[in-house]
């Protein structure tokens, strides 16, 4: 991959929020939780960048702080050369004409009082305001086409669609910029199982045709398995293995990545009821007050006392690299 | 006799739009023990299939065909008489656990409810059942996490307090709707292996509603594939999944993206389910299908028997011969 361009360079991007203590005196400072705690990763052009993890692994907070929708506390967002971090509001939205998102709940991210071609057409219109109505109607008929959506339902409503096709509206709206990197944040998990497969061929054709690339975050590893390059896999805010697909899902090291790939369901009676699942003990650790060391300890199978001290750190090659003191790639 | 006879059970619910059948003549049966997996995508008519079962139906649905529990049919009974059923032979659980436990009871509480409402238990002999029963679903310290509120738990861990509540009065059969679908796969993992642990432990026959074919797999004994409202496909497992015989049901199975299979393009299903208030002549899934005909544009196909107590409603017989 390095001999591709690189786009995006993040390097030990933090962001925490400030929690209110609602038990505690009025003027008792505030906790912090830590959200996403120190993750670097390089992205490059035309590639399919997976991110797995639980819920409140700090995923979504990850592709949100990326595209500053959330502020972030420290490190940086290296976008073609420039600190997205630093950037002044008004420069940032410009750089979104490069950077779009797709988000999870399909009707719920699309206006309900607005018809497919006008949704479509915001960003246009929002960039370009120079554009005549007629350009602007024809490139969203065109991207209507790409997406897989009949022209003629320019004029529906969001409600008229099903959860598939208002997916596909949401990706129209996308693309419409011709961006160089979309962050899709689990933009198959609510569908169905048939739509699903559709969703992620169409990813997958446009990525091809457009070579655009992707920041793929989904909790279901078999299908960030499927249409990644690499994969990070996160942990209470924490990146505690980053690898090509093959590398880490032909040998899956972290012993969090194992117990993780070992739970995912195989579609395969005799396959299924025969495998070995590493169980994880107990709950996700609170982000407010996260353990010392390892995060991921106090659940490990092969946790010591030195976790508790030492915060470990990626470390591997440029194919594979996890982050844990007792395994190495 | 089976522990649930359910023949062509029928759900249909008057809307302003027209009325809409949910459930179209869906027959199935369930031994003592037995787990059968109820398989399709949303709409498919498999949560009211249980709802049906449950006498949970919306105002508007109607239900006819029979469902003889133990002998005893259970559909369209009276309140009273249902109550007698339901949790005490027949409980559920549901899709999301955190709105399926009341808020502002203490778990505890809602536990005691149950076993003081259908056991007749004083407070203290349920309180040291639910105790055990929160302890057989692996739940940590127990006796302190009777006196906390449904807020307090994790995810898994109100899903844990479901599946004992839905025990505490040894029923023989558990209906399952969707129970790990909000959970992450590591907490689903805990889940199905303490549900196929009680499962032999209880000797609890499973309904287990679920869209993900990987669940079905590792807990089912036999799996109805709905679509559209109608059996496609009903047999044991290892043939559904094995030896396919409908075209909707093969489809599914190549759909997914698979852990331990490499893959570039998935094989998808074309188009998207049909509105249950506009089905088209003929079979449900003409439109998606690729070995569709014009027989099957102009005729519903009916539920034929074949094999090792399988059923298919399709006109191709590519299946049939193994695909050959």
């Amino acid at each position: 991959m390095s001999d591709k361009a690189l786009l995006l360079d993040v390097v030990d991007l933090k962001v925490y929020f400030k929690i209110k203590n609602n038990k505690g005196l009025p003027w008792a400072p505030a906790a912090t939780l830590k959200a996403v705690d120190g993750v670097s990763l390089k992205l490059y052009q035309g590639e399919t960048l997976g991110v797995v993890g639980e819920s409140g692994c700090g995923k979504s907070t990850f592709a949100r702080a990326v595209i500053g929708l959330v502020p972030a506390e420290a490190g940086k967002v290296v976008w073609l050369g420039q600190d997205l971090t630093k950037l002044p509001h008004k420069e940032l939205r410009e750089k979104r004409k490069e950077i779009q998102m797709i988000f999870q709940d399909p009707l719920a991210s699309l206006n309900p009082r607005m018809t497919v071609g006008d949704i479509i057409a915001e960003p246009l219109q929002t960039f370009y305001p120079k554009l005549s109505k007629a350009e602007v109607k024809q490139q969203v008929k065109e991207m209507m086409t790409k997406v897989g959506l009949l022209p003629n339902v320019i004029n529906r409503y969001p409600h008229e669609f099903s959860g598939g096709q208002c997916q596909r509206i949401g990706i129209a709206r996308a693309l419409i910029l011709k961006p160089k990197m979309i962050i899709c944040d689990e933009p198959v998990s609510a569908l169905d199982v048939s739509i699903q497969a559709q969703v992620v061929n169409l990813l997958k054709e446009l990525q091809a045709e457009m070579g655009l690339s992707l920041i793929f975050i989904a909790h279901d590893l078999s299908v960030v398995k499927h249409i990644s390059d690499r994969v990070l896999v996160m942990y209470l805010g924490n990146a505690v293995e980053l690898g090509t697909s093959k590398a880490l899902f032909d040998k899956p090291t972290h012993p969090y990545t194992k117990a993780l790939m070992s739970a995912v369901p195989i579609p395969d009676p005799d396959l299924e009821r025969n495998k070995t699942i590493d169980l994880l003990e107990g709950d996700l650790p609170s982000p407010i007050s996260p353990p010392s060391g390892c995060v991921f300890r106090t659940r490990c199978p092969i946790a010591t006392e030195q976790c508790a001290q030492l915060k470990p750190q990626l470390e591997g090659t440029s194919d594979h690299s996890v982050s844990c003191i007792h395994t190495a790639v | 006799m089976s522990l649930l006879d359910v023949k062509d059970l029928r759900v249909e619910f008057s809307t302003p739009e027209g009325s809409v059948t949910a459930v179209n003549d869906l027959t199935f049966s369930l031994e003592a023990g037995q787990t059968l997996g109820i398989v399709g995508e949303s709409g498919s008519g498999k949560s009211q299939t249980a709802f049906a079962l449950m006498g949970l139906l919306a105002k508007n649905g109607i239900i006819s065909g029979e469902a003889l529990f133990n002998g005893q049919q259970v559909l369209n009974l009276p309140e009273q008489q249902l109550n007698a059923i339901r949790a005490e032979k027949i409980s559920m659980i549901f899709q999301d656990p955190m709105t399926s436990l009341n808020p502002y009871m203490k778990v505890g509480e809602q536990l005691k409810e149950v076993l003081r409402l259908h056991k007749g238990m004083s407070n203290r002999e349920a309180h040291v059942e639910a105790v055990r029963m929160l302890d057989a679903v692996k739940m940590p310290e127990a006796e302190k996490r009777m006196a906390m509120y449904p807020h307090e738990f994790s995810g898994g861990m109100r899903q844990r307090v479901m599946i004992a509540m839905a025990l505490l009065c040894k029923p023989q059969l558990l209906i399952a709707d969707e129970p790990t679908t909000a959970l992450d796969v590591t907490v689903q993992a805990q889940i199905m292996t303490l549900l196929n642990e009680l499962k032999s432990e209880f000797n609890t026959a499973i309904i287990m509603i679920t869209h993900d074919l990987g669940v079905v797999a590792g807990i089912c004994d036999k799996v109805l594939v709905m679509y559209a409202g109608r059996t496609m496909e009903y047999g044991s497992a290892k043939d559904v999944f094995y030896r396919p015989s409908h075209p909707y049901t093969e489809g599914l199975l190549k759909a997914i993206p698979r852990l331990d299979t490499e893959g570039e393009i998935l094989p998808t299903i074309p188009g998207n389910p049909p509105n249950l208030l506009k089905l088209p002549q003929g079979c449900p899934f003409q439109e998606r299908c690729h070995r569709v005909s014009d027989h099957c544009r102009q005729h519903t196909p009916e539920l034929s028997t074949f094999g090792d107590q399988r059923q298919r409603a399709c006109h191709d017989n590519f299946h049939l011969s193994g695909g050959q």
